[in-house]
């Protein structure tokens, strides 16, 4: 069965979209990837989509979708790499990605998982 | 076939007297352009003209500048119109290249066949039809090379007049000048953000100092720029909002809202530094 | 206007959806569509598509190579034998959604092209035509 990989690197996990999704793919990404949220008790998620040529509302509800879920599991979600075509025709088709931070490389999003979960082992621990 | 044939035989037997007389009409007063071309230049073009004018004559058997034996004189008078309309000759100017052909040519064929007025007939409509349909061409084909002209003059200042430069790292810039349509505005967005992909760059600045007026179109370009650049990764600002453009943007309704905008370009680049970890501070 | 090339392609599954876009960025490719436009076709075309797959339970795309005058340009008709649209109007309305969607694929769609046309008869079937020029 085709599957997207998804690695692990400290704290955080790193997806890797290569392929033209169809869209049982996608969802299939949005299980597996909650489920190892979970298992690997991670920080943070980072959606490298810049081997996307194209990004419909199917797959931007996707993203949108495992940000939301991420949260709820106590993980940050970063989209980042999106191709300057495919966030002209987002935005030309409505699309906004609520809730879903972006970075332009997996550099720059690494920096801001860091920073947020930086802030939060910062914090005091409850009382 | 053979009447074909005995007008292209009279033609070439009369061919110095007709070259003379075309001579004589394409230099006269106020039709030569002594400025834009010269004479011996003008000189050599009626002549290859003329030869491949009387060589089509005498292989094609119908008059259709479609057909494959007109091509060279096609391909003559394209060149000839594509560079008159480089030069600056006006339409008429080139078309009378070959308007200019008729009076010698109809004079010769009165003289030939005046005892034969079926034939004088037939011969002029014949050669009219000829010339002017010749003439026509370069017309046609001299106003198509304007607008090709035109046309890549529109985008090359489309090019030019979108540079986006880096201000520091992580920081780039477009300073808009002029007043927006929707196809520039289009090109204006697809440039920065093509450039916040090469530069990495995580704020991009729009400056609108130099645009007189912005319209609800313009203002919603603007808008989906910054979308997009969120959606990418950076953060866009909008620097050099001129009072009536801040008017006249509520008055349209149009709100820029998330929008981080400030007054002066200063101001944006000192927020863009301090957004990517810089401080701008005066010396001891 | 003119017709220079045709055919027809199945929208019986979710990879057909793969096939269709892939097909579609080919033929915009080849007609020289610059890269943004590729991109906006190429999204018109995935939610069409998958409208007639999932709405329609499954139909046909006929893409088609047009030109008119000097300028040249791409028509995609998705077609399907589902229970059709009862209120055109409604549906092209963003947030309009019949399958707990974003709702933006119709209005989406249309913003993304240049024409957009849309038939639909309910218990028949719905047609839908775009066109964007190069």
């Amino acid at each position: 069965m085709e599957q997207i990989p998804i690695l692990k690197l400290g704290k955080f996990l790193l997806v890797t979209i290569q392929v033209d999704m169809h869209d049982q793919l996608a969802l299939r990404l949005q299980d597996e990837l909650t489920n190892r949220i979970v298992k690997e008790n991670a920080k943070g998620v980072l959606i490298d989509i810049s081997a996307l040529e194209i990004v419909d509302s199917f797959i931007g509800r996707t993203l949108a979708n495992i940000a939301a879920m991420a949260r709820i599991l106590d993980a940050e979600t970063v989209v980042v790499g999106m191709q300057p075509a495919v966030a002209i025709t987002m935005v030309e088709l409505g699309l906004s990605l609520p809730g879903v931070r972006t970075a332009l490389n997996v550099e720059r999003g690494m920096e801001i998982l860091s920073s947020l979960v930086q802030v939060d082992s910062d914090a005091p621990p409850p009382a | 076939m053979e009447k074909q044939k005995s007008i292209v035989s009279l033609l070439k037997a009369k061919q110095d007297t007709i070259l003379q007389e075309w001579e004589k009409e394409q230099f006269s007063a106020g039709k030569f352009r002594a400025d834009l071309i010269s004479p011996d230049e003008l000189k050599q073009q009626m002549r290859d003209f003329w030869d491949s004018l009387l060589k089509a004559l005498g292989q094609e058997e119908r008059v259709d500048l479609s057909d494959e034996g007109w091509k060279p004189v096609r391909s003559l008078l394209t060149e000839l119109s594509k560079s008159r309309a480089k030069l600056g000759f006006t339409p008429s100017e080139t078309a009378l290249f070959v308007f200019s052909l008729k009076k010698p040519i109809f004079q010769l064929i009165q003289d030939t066949f005046q005892n034969d007025p079926a034939r004088l007939q037939k011969e002029l409509w014949d050669l009219n039809t000829l010339l002017d349909s010749l003439g026509l061409f370069t017309t046609e084909t001299y106003i198509r090379s304007k607008e090709e002209i035109i046309r890549r003059q529109q985008e090359e200042m489309l090019e030019l007049s979108t540079p986006v430069v880096k201000i520091w790292e992580q920081i780039v810039a477009v300073p808009l000048i002029g007043t927006l349509d929707s196809a520039r505005t289009q090109t204006v967005m697809e440039n920065l953000l093509q450039e916040i992909v090469a530069a990495s760059a995580t704020v991009a600045i729009i400056d609108i100092t130099g645009v007189p007026t912005v319209d609800t179109l313009v203002a919603q370009h603007l808008i989906k720029t910054v979308s997009a650049a969120r959606l990418m990764g950076a953060e866009c600002i909008i620097s050099g909002i001129r009072p009536q453009i801040a008017q006249t943007m509520i008055h349209l309704g149009v709100s820029f809202q998330d929008i981080t905008t400030k007054a002066t370009l200063a101001e944006a680049i000192k927020y863009g530094l301090s957004q990517v970890g810089y401080r701008i501070s005066k010396m001891e | 206007m003119l017709l220079l090339r045709r055919d027809s392609f199945p929208l019986q599954s979710s990879d057909d959806i793969v096939k269709a876009r892939q097909i579609v960025r080919t033929w915009a490719a080849e007609l020289g569509f610059k890269l943004v436009d590729q991109t906006k076709i190429v999204t018109a075309s995935s939610e069409l598509a998958r409208n007639a797959y999932d709405h329609g339970k499954g139909g046909i795309m006929i893409i088609e190579a047009i030109e008119d005058g000097d300028r040249k340009g791409l028509r995609l008709t998705f077609q399907d034998q589902g229970p059709g649209i009862p209120d055109i109007e409604q549906a092209l309305k963003d947030g309009y959604s019949t399958s707990g969607g974003l709702g933006l694929g119709l209005g989406g769609a249309k913003r993304l092209v240049n024409e957009f046309h849309i038939e639909s008869t309910v218990g028949k079937g719905t047609t839908v035509r775009i066109v964007k020029w190069v």
